[in-house]
């Protein structure tokens, strides 16, 4: 099953104009991130996918169902295509309660939609307390849990998020992005979700689809592109590195550090987090500029992780900096060094090397993670 | 205000203008709203046309609209004879006329209050509420007219305190009947014409401006009620 989207739309005349050429493919269900810099047309997908725009040419289909076929003439209007939005400004209405807003969409469900019940989903979002209130009230933390209550609630097919915490400061979405992770694992419901924060990408998305400039420049799980070094939009982050899917195997506070499990095979020492129960999945960004190289096994070093791996590719990263594609064992490693480095070491495909990460560059429990 | 303060014929003149303006604002508001949410969200040939029509009462003497409605609505007009014929109403020199003419009058008031109201709502929760379910016509009831609803009081306040006043289009199309058609501004300029009514002009003069002056505060009152009652959203 999957959620299939081909856009062409045009805005504005000649040369000037923006153009949108989009096709992918999202398995459903699951999150899929259309992940881009601000104006590469990501909140315009979304917006033909809800039906709030109508695209010169395209068709969407969920499941096989085509609610936009342009060449068939096919336009499902928005209130008939079952697609719950969370805007990035939340789009509560000013002039009801929290309750009713939540209710709005749920008295409007069509009779035989399923999906959590009222009060599962206020105490999913943890707004009992709000329910009486105006949303003028509301911080802005507490309005974007609303709102994303207010869309699972009107037992849609699909839910769209377009950039749901790009409007809150940096505290209110360390709020709310557990609430995002809970009401993914509870709605059980495809997930097309807008954003141009990596760490958004890394705590819910099991799939990324990257446009550039209107066009889709790739798509597939988010861990196979995280080790891509060609696509600019996402190696030429700080932040890039390998994103791996792994599970809390145990607890060592004596060492102060929580040992997890490679999906790929292997261990990785990372920070003490006692508060993730042993057995939880979770995801790790390894970041390329945290990942040192050796061509022998060095002794007495600071560095925890310290993993036998194989060079796979050697690719200058602009005139300063060379990416270094590593594979250990079954798990794709990336690594960021100087030119210089590369001489030295006489990096090159097929070499064996040990990759070494400190325990304390990774971060399994604050955003740069969440549950899978 | 009391009956010992004011002559019976003069109080039944202020009564008579509260009515015409209360049914006048009663006749106008919906076709307001109509013609507001055409010009302001419609895209139809025509559109400019209407637009023009609408606001032509601000800008032609109200003696000559009385003089159209005459032609429209008289016994022997268009409009009027079908009224006569078909139900037996007659519009000119009755209470109704004159606040059909009211009406005309201040029609474009209602409408710029209206539009102003509308172009307040963010399309955008109009847009929210069609992926949570909700159709063209459900969607204006519940999200778009509650929303402008600072707007549409507005406009009902400002057209009943300026349909309180209307001379030109009343005495032309109603005339000037006491106790019929005989509102404040032609009973006060009855006053002025008969000699010794100098007292009595200045009395309703007085009244005119009193109650001027508190459908401006009542206007005030609402706006801030509802900007309250809306979470500050419109208006």
């Amino acid at each position: 099953m999957a959620l299939e989207v081909a856009l062409r739309h045009r805005f504005g005349r000649g040369g000037d104009g923006f153009a949108l050429d989009a096709a992918f493919v999202a398995p459903t269900p699951g999150v899929t991130a259309l992940f881009g810099p601000s104006g590469c047309g990501k909140s315009t997908v979304l917006a033909a996918v809800a039906g709030l725009l109508r695209p010169r040419e395209g068709r969407v289909a969920l499941d096989g169902d085509a609610v936009l076929d342009t060449a068939r003439g096919v336009f499902v209007p928005p209130e008939r295509r079952r697609c719950g939005v969370v805007f990035q400004d939340g789009r509560l209405f000013p002039h009801l309660s929290v309750e009713a807003n939540l209710r709005f969409g749920l008295r409007r469900a069509p009779r035989g939609a399923e999906g959590p019940g009222f009060d599962t989903v206020v105490a999913l979002l943890g707004v009992g307390h709000l329910l009486a209130r105006r949303p003028a009230g509301l911080s802005g933390g507490e309005k974007q849990r609303v709102a994303l209550g207010r869309a699972l609630l009107s037992r849609p097919r699909l839910l769209l998020m377009d950039e749901p915490l790009a409007a809150l400061d940096a505290a209110r979405r360390v709020e709310v992005l557990p609430f995002l992770a809970r009401l993914r694992d509870a709605a059980g419901l495809p997930i097309l979700y807008v954003t141009h924060a990596l760490d958004e990408v890394d705590a819910l998305a099991d799939s990324l689809v990257l446009l550039e400039a209107g066009r889709v420049v790739a798509e597939g799980p988010v861990e196979a592109l995280s080790v891509r070094t060609d696509l600019p939009v996402l190696s030429g982050r700080r932040d890039a590195g390998a994103l791996l899917a792994c599970e809390v195997l145990a607890h060592d506070p004596v060492r102060g550090l929580t040992r997890l499990t490679l999906a790929g095979g292997g261990e990785l020492l990372a920070p003490l987090r006692p508060n993730l129960p042993p057995g939880r999945r979770l995801r790790v960004r390894v970041r390329a500029r945290d990942v040192a190289l050796a061509t022998q096994a060095p002794e007495a070093t600071s560095i925890s992780n310290i993993v036998p791996s194989t060079v796979t590719g050697v690719e200058a990263a602009g005139s300063a900096e060379v990416f270094v594609s590593l594979m250990a064992g079954q798990t794709p490693l990336l690594s960021r060094v100087s030119p210089d480095a590369v001489a030295r070491l006489g990096l090159r495909p097929g070499l064996p090397v040990f990759a070494m990460v400190k325990a304390i560059a990774l971060d399994p429990a604050g955003t740069g993670a969440g549950s899978l | 205000m009391t009956d010992a303060w004011l002559a019976p014929e003069e109080w039944s003149a202020v009564r008579l203008s509260l009515e015409v303006a209360a049914r006048s604002v009663a006749v106008s508001l919906a076709p307001a709203v109509l013609a507001a949410v055409l010009l302001s969200r419609g895209r139809f040939p025509g559109r400019t046309l209407l637009d023009a029509l609408v606001h032509l009462p601000l800008v032609v003497p109200p003696v000559v609209v009385g003089w159209g409605l005459l032609m429209l609505f008289g016994v022997r007009g268009p409009v009027g004879s079908l009224l006569n014929d078909w139900f037996g109403v007659r519009l000119v020199f009755t209470t109704e006329g004159a606040a059909l003419a009211t009406a005309v009058m201040s029609f474009p008031l209602i409408v710029r209050a209206v539009r102003l109201g509308l172009d307040g709502v963010d399309p955008g929760l109009e847009a929210a509420a069609g992926t949570l379910g909700a159709g063209r016509l459900d969607r204006f009831f519940v999200v778009t007219l509650p929303l402008m609803s600072p707007g549409i009081l507005a406009g009902a306040v400002t057209a009943f305190a300026a349909g309180l006043g209307e001379f030109g289009a009343v005495i032309t199309f109603a005339s000037n009947i006491p106790g019929e058609t005989q509102t404040l501004p032609l009973a006060i300029y009855s006053a002025t014409q008969t000699p010794g009514g100098e007292a009595a002009a200045g009395r309703l003069a007085l009244v005119s401006f009193g109650l001027a002056v508190s459908g401006l505060l009542l206007a005030e009152l609402i706006a801030r009620r509802m900007g309250r009652l809306l979470g500050r959203g419109a208006g």
